[in-house]
């Protein structure tokens, strides 16, 4: 029982740790470590993300950083064509910028779900190495897709001069901001568990562990696996919006594939498969990066390290570290 | 739509399949009719197997046609064939390894009543997969065990639990290789009485080696050597036969493979 216990309760304590740390921040006057707390959470977000595609699904994307990237762009582009007031498209639709972050978001999920069911439905006929070269591939073609793109500023990128706005909420405000932040978080990581442990969460976990199984129940794997792709690059993709909106800018460097592996690494600091493990892994990440590499640049060797050491030795990340080995039944 | 009713469940008309030179299926026709069991024997490599992969879908037959319940069913995928009403068991156990032996069932179940829809209540506490996939395993003698994971399950108990996942699909033709491998002489004789009884409900093609088990439940016997069927008849028409003794029974005896 009291095992049982451990996983929801180090789940408690990391999302309210994360909570907990910018309104101290806003306490003592510190913003700077509000705006790091909303990186946190927008790149567990990100990771929650893949971890429904890799955790769930096995999955491995070496390409998410296409739909992180994406999300960034719909947001540059929508705050461009609202500052300048000049249109997106002309005909046959007449489609300008938007100064909303509901717009964003729709639609970002609208074309990471579309763009995810055109790569997913030509990767998820592979598996393996090159399941994870053709995610890769699909992305590098964005990135240099987005390169060549002179009208939203090619390789320097774009810059958000203005935050898109909600109603009811003051987004220019960094703790404000990062409430919003930590609110699709945790609305992600409750979708997520109810998808994982529905009806279609079983067959998601068949179609990984014994996907001939699942088809001999009458359940084609191919289906379940591009859904909980497409799912899954749904919410990188959200996080890429709030991103772009956090650092008032969008580059290619947000669909570059060192991106695409910063996202497999919170994944796997935090423990695949385990539902808060990206939010470990992202603080963990962005922790190290802010504090030892504030003291060194070399501060990816300790990651390195901590990587290294993850994967040797605890094999449920972060997570698993501190609330023991997943339980499955 | 009589048709499907009064023919036969399952009709294989010159199926071929080879791997490089060697011919695994060569030109085999076989029928399983309703309320039967044909049961299909011959030696290790024979092509048992590769027969029931390319009944159930999973390898596509070089030439020739699978027929389920008076459909042509030859391109079609693994689900769609479940689907349609076919079950099947593997001779090496395929079960979801970290799932409990329940929670295979209750997949079972839910494949056949909602395939993968459903993304949102919990499937644990799904009260009619409970029911249903506890029902099955009473079947099979396995209630004991339903919350165990898969991976605690003796051998025996994998097999059987193959059976119920099979069975929970309410197949109207179940695909049965070598069920009684390894079960040990008991096993074997309950299996043997309970595959019996499900005469009623599903027709069976059987491959198995246990010639006690096959005479007892077969209404028909084909005999498979070198990828081709030799002979085909009642279980007193294949003991008489001198071809198939020497071809299988004979060196049955002095070697018995598992
Ligand atoms: N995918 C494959 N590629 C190449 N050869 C194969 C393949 N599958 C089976 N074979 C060969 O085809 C022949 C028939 O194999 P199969 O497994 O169907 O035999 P079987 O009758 O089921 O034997 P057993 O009684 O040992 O289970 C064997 O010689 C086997 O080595
Ligand atoms: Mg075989």
């Amino acid at each position: 029982m009291a095992e049982r216990m451990r996983e929801p309760l180090v789940n408690a304590v990391l999302v309210l740790a994360l909570l907990i740390a910018p309104l101290t921040a806003v306490a003592l006057d510190e913003p700077f470590y509000v705006g790091l707390a909303s990186r946190v959470a927008i790149l567990a977000l990100a990771g929650v993300g893949l971890n429904l595609a890799l955790g769930s699904g096995g999955m491995v994307s070496f390409g998410h950083a296409a739909f992180f990237g994406l999300g960034g762009y719909v947001a540059g582009i929508a705050a461009l064509h609202a500052f300048e007031g000049s249109a997106f498209l002309a005909w046959p639709l007449e489609i300008g910028g938007s100064e909303s972050m509901i717009v964003v978001w729709v639609v970002t999920l609208a074309v990471s779900a579309v763009v995810a069911l055109a790569i997913g439905a030509v990767s998820l006929r592979t598996a393996g190495v090159y399941f994870i070269m053709i995610t890769l591939a699909f992305a590098q073609m964005i990135y240099y897709f987005a390169i060549s793109l002179p009208t939203y500023g090619g390789e320097d990128g774009l810059s958000i001069y203005l935050r898109s706005s909600l109603p009811f909420v003051d987004t220019g405000d960094p703790l404000s901001f990062f409430l919003v932040c930590y609110a699709l978080l945790l609305s992600a990581l409750f979708l997520t568990h109810r998808l994982v442990n529905s009806r279609f969460g079983a067959a998601l976990q068949c179609a990984r562990m014994n996907p001939e199984r699942l088809a001999t129940l009458g359940i084609a794997p191919f289906p379940v696996k591009l859904t909980a792709f497409t799912l899954s690059a749904m919410i990188t993709g959200l996080a890429g919006a709030l991103f772009a909106e956090l650092n008032g800018f969008v580059s290619p460097a947000m669909l570059s594939w060192q991106r695409s592996g910063e996202i497999i690494v919170f994944v796997i600091l935090g423990g695949v498969g385990r539902l808060f493990g990206p939010v470990a892994g992202a603080a963990l990440f962005i922790l190290l990066e802010s504090f030892i590499g504030g003291w060194t640049d070399r501060w990816q060797l300790v990651l390195g390290l901590v990587l290294l050491s993850v994967v040797l030795f605890a094999r449920g990340g972060v997570i698993g570290l501190l609330a023991g080995r997943a339980r499955h039944d | 739509m009589t048709d499907s009713l009064l023919g036969p469940l399952l009709e294989l008309q010159g199926l071929r399949k080879a791997f490089g030179a060697l011919k695994a299926s060569d030109d085999i026709d076989l029928t399983v009719l309703p309320g039967e069991i044909h049961a299909l024997i011959g030696p290790n490599g024979a092509g048992k197997s590769t027969l029931i992969a390319e009944i159930a879908g999973g390898l596509t037959p070089d030439a020739g046609q699978v027929r389920l319940f008076g459909q042509d069913v030859t391109g079609w995928s693994v689900a769609a064939r479940a689907r349609l009403g076919l079950g099947r068991t593997f001779q090496v156990s395929s079960l979801v390894m970290e799932f409990s032996v329940l929670r295979n069932v209750m997949l079972a179940v839910q494949a056949r009543s909602s395939g993968a829809f459903g993304f949102w209540a919990p499937v644990r506490r799904d009260a009619r997969l409970r029911t249903e996939a506890l029902g099955v395993l009473d079947r099979v003698g396995l209630t004991r065990r339903a919350g165990d994971p898969v991976s605690a399950l003796s051998h025996g108990e994998r097999r059987l639990l193959e059976v119920a996942m099979a069975l929970a699909l309410r197949p109207k033709l179940l695909l049965l290789d070598e069920p009684m491998a390894g079960l040990g002489p008991a096993g074997t004789r309950e299996l043997t009485a309970f595959l019996a009884g499900l005469k009623t409900e599903t027709g069976m093609l059987l491959v198995e080696h246990d010639m006690d088990a096959v005479f007892a439940l077969a209404d028909r016997i084909s005999v498979m050597v070198y990828g081709r069927i030799i002979a085909s008849g009642s279980v007193a028409e294949i003991r008489a036969s001198a071809e198939v003794r020497e071809a299988y029974l004979g060196d049955l005896h002095e070697a018995p493979s598992c």
